[in-house]
């Protein structure tokens, strides 16, 4: 078996399971933000149930329309917190002392390997990162598990993706998954399970793998995982994982994959999407030539303190373009924090940047730099689907944020070098 | 029974219906049809997510695909899409707004796993079957009988099987969603 199948085998005590299986396995995280979470309390309530399985595997995050943008998400966030408070669960993280769910769950030692984790959030994929079963699910499905602690599941198929080969210059884990998901298409992996290896998946830090398993979902996976090393084991102990009891999984040897997908990454230039699908990848120097109105840097898959440092090296001495906006959100408070103490965010600041309080915000076209008709956004998150940051004939471009940085400062889309190495672009 | 006619916008009758209607009658509607990758952005907009009233979401489904659907869209209508209908987010107010705004069944070449279950879990009819899906046309008349497993295009005399769903989430489907299916079984233990 997979780590994954384990997982689903042990949570649903089971020696062995198959492909296309259904199980009833046992819940070991079950994830809300307040818009997923604000559903699933009416039906907890609908039906009658007044006490959750356990508050102690229950984690609420408000994070997509936090800080409340209006009194609607004011008045949802209040029901929230007041049901949180009513079933004493202790993993809530009020504004201004969480951020964005998926940053803030490993971080706070949350998501352990070998843990089965539903959220009520596609991008839950992300834990797969840790070597945990994590999967999206609606709110229904949520509600059901908070009360009994179960939820059924398929085995889903595995496809294995292998990344061989050291990528080019400003290339990083947001290029290798673009690739991915431009190889694959956005239904590729659907209802699979995708492992993620190769040497330069090896090579990443914790902060790349997190981006790699978030987009897991923009090909349709169920899940998403890399086998925990030395590298995940060195970041747990930097969390509060350290004093939490996990054992984690690998694959058997020889163990059979349903597909496999070799991708020669050896001097990979970044890549970027192109609207209105994630899928519509091409290397940034065959980007056509788009004038942006803004730039947004942060989200789950590109908000953790790496990113923003790749971000900041490129904008420090630096000035955003003057038709252009620039937006950048640290991840979680943690990150925010950690951007502050290393000057970051007055690098930011001072290059003619707008630094926000972490939140999901323009990610999901709710607040804090919604876009509007006909504008063009460069964006570090993970989806660019017709309207997804705001107005419908808006177009959104993804990709990692050393070239989100640089655009900002062209104002339009380019490779970093270009703007590291001025005299390059300017000698014809 | 079957489902049809006009009924006042956003008011749908199959709300009233009792709760295992999924396999107890036949429905019947026109078509609208769509492309492949349709993603729940679409569906149910994110400016919209934080709406907690389903009549009020009803009035924007599917608004940036087809801006015409929320006001024209008759009780009892069928969507059909082509691969991998619902991908993207995981919010449940896509299906939502499909159901209250009048919409009797999802049927598609394929679907993303979480618009499938959530549809099942919230008592949308959802049916796999790119064989249907390829012969259906916008406006197209069609009825699906859910208790014979039988989906028909009235329009052009099309037929195709409903694929049996496996028996666990045939059980689900048969309490009329996944709270009611909960609701039973705590109450048997
Ligand atoms: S940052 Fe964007 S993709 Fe991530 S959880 Fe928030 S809305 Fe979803």
């Amino acid at each position: 078996m997979n780590l994954i199948e384990k997982i689903l085998a042990a949570h649903a005590g089971l020696k062995e399971v198959r492909p296309g299986q259904i199980v009833t396995a046992s819940v070991d995280v079950a994830l809300a933000n307040e818009l997923s979470g604000i559903a699933a309390i009416e039906e907890f309530r609908r039906v009658g149930a007044t006490k959750v399985w356990n508050p102690e595997g229950i984690v609420v995050v408000p994070d997509h329309f936090t800080p409340a943008k209006d009194i609607r998400t004011a008045e949802i966030c209040k029901k929230l917190r007041e049901w949180v408070w009513e079933q004493e669960i202790p993993h809530y993280f009020e504004v201004g002392r969480g951020g964005i769910e998926h940053t803030v769950l490993p971080d706070e030692g949350l998501t352990l390997p070998g843990q089965l984790i539903i959220g009520g959030d596609s991008h839950t994929v992300t834990y797969g990162a840790v070597g945990a079963f994590a999967c999206g699910v609606g709110s229904t499905d949520l509600a059901a598990a908070w009360i009994t602690g179960e939820i059924w599941l398929k085995v889903p198929d595995s496809i294995r993706l292998v990344f061989e080969g050291r990528p080019g210059r400003h290339c990083f884990a947001k290029d290798l998954i673009l690739f991915a998901v431009k190889n694959l298409s956005v239904e590729g992996a659907r209802y699979k399970c995708v492992k993620y290896e190769g040497s330069a998946v090896k090579a990443l830090h914790m902060t790349g793998r997190f981006t790699m398993c978030n987009m897991t979902a923009e090909m349709g996976g169920k899940c998403g995982y890399i086998e925990p090393d030395e590298t995940t084991m060195e970041y747990l102990r930097s969390t509060p994982a350290r004093d939490r009891k996990f054992a984690p999984l690998r694959d058997d040897p020889g163990t059979p994959f349903g597909e496999t997908r070799e991708f020669d990454v050896e001097g990979l230039e970044p890549q970027v999407s192109c609207p209105p699908s994630p899928d519509q990848v091409v290397p940034v120097s065959a980007v056509p030539k788009v004038r942006l109105d803004q730039v947004f840097i942060g989200s789950c898959t590109n908000g953790r303190i790496e990113d923003l440092r790749l971000a900041a090296e490129i904008l420090r001495g630096r000035k955003v373009h003057p038709r252009t906006r620039l937006i950048v959100v640290p991840g979680s408070q943690r990150v925010y924090l950690q951007a502050l103490k290393e000057g970051i965010i007055e690098t930011f600041v001072v290059a003619g940047g707008a630094v926000s309080t972490p939140t999901c915000g323009a990610c999901v076209g709710g607040h804090m730099g919604v876009i509007a008709d006909g504008e063009s956004c460069l964006s570090t998150t993970n989806r660019n689907f017709v309207g997804r940051m705001g107005h419908v004939n808006a177009k959104t471009f993804l990709a990692n944020p050393a070239v989100a940085a640089a655009s900002a400062v062209a104002g339009t889309i380019v490779h970093p070098d270009s703007v590291l190495t001025p005299s390059r672009v300017a000698v014809p | 029974m079957t489902l049809r006619g006009r009924v006042p916008k956003h008011g749908p009758q199959h709300q009233n219906l009792p709760v295992n209607f999924w396999c107890a009658m036949s429905l019947r509607g026109q078509v609208w049809k769509y492309g492949n990758n349709v993603d729940t952005d679409v569906i149910m907009p994110g400016r919209y997510c934080h709406i907690t009233d389903a009549k009020e979401l009803a009035k924007h489904v599917l608004e940036d695909l087809d801006a015409a659907f929320a006001g024209e869209v008759r009780s009892g209508d069928v969507v059909v899409g082509g691969n991998n209908f619902g991908c993207g987010s995981s919010r449940e107010v896509a299906p939502m707004g499909l159901k209250t705004a009048g919409v009797s069944c999802v049927v598609a070449n394929s679907f993303a796993r979480i618009f499938f279950r959530n549809c099942i879990n919230i008592g949308l009819p959802i049916v796999e079957s790119p064989e249907f899906a390829s012969k259906c046309a916008k406006g197209d008349e069609v009825e699906i009988d859910l208790e014979k497993g039988e989906l028909r295009n009235l329009t052009n005399g099309a037929k195709a099987a409903i694929p049996p769903y496996p028996p666990e989430i045939r059980a689900i489907i048969d309490a009329g969603g996944l709270m009611n299916y909960i609701k039973r079984k705590i109450a048997k233990v």
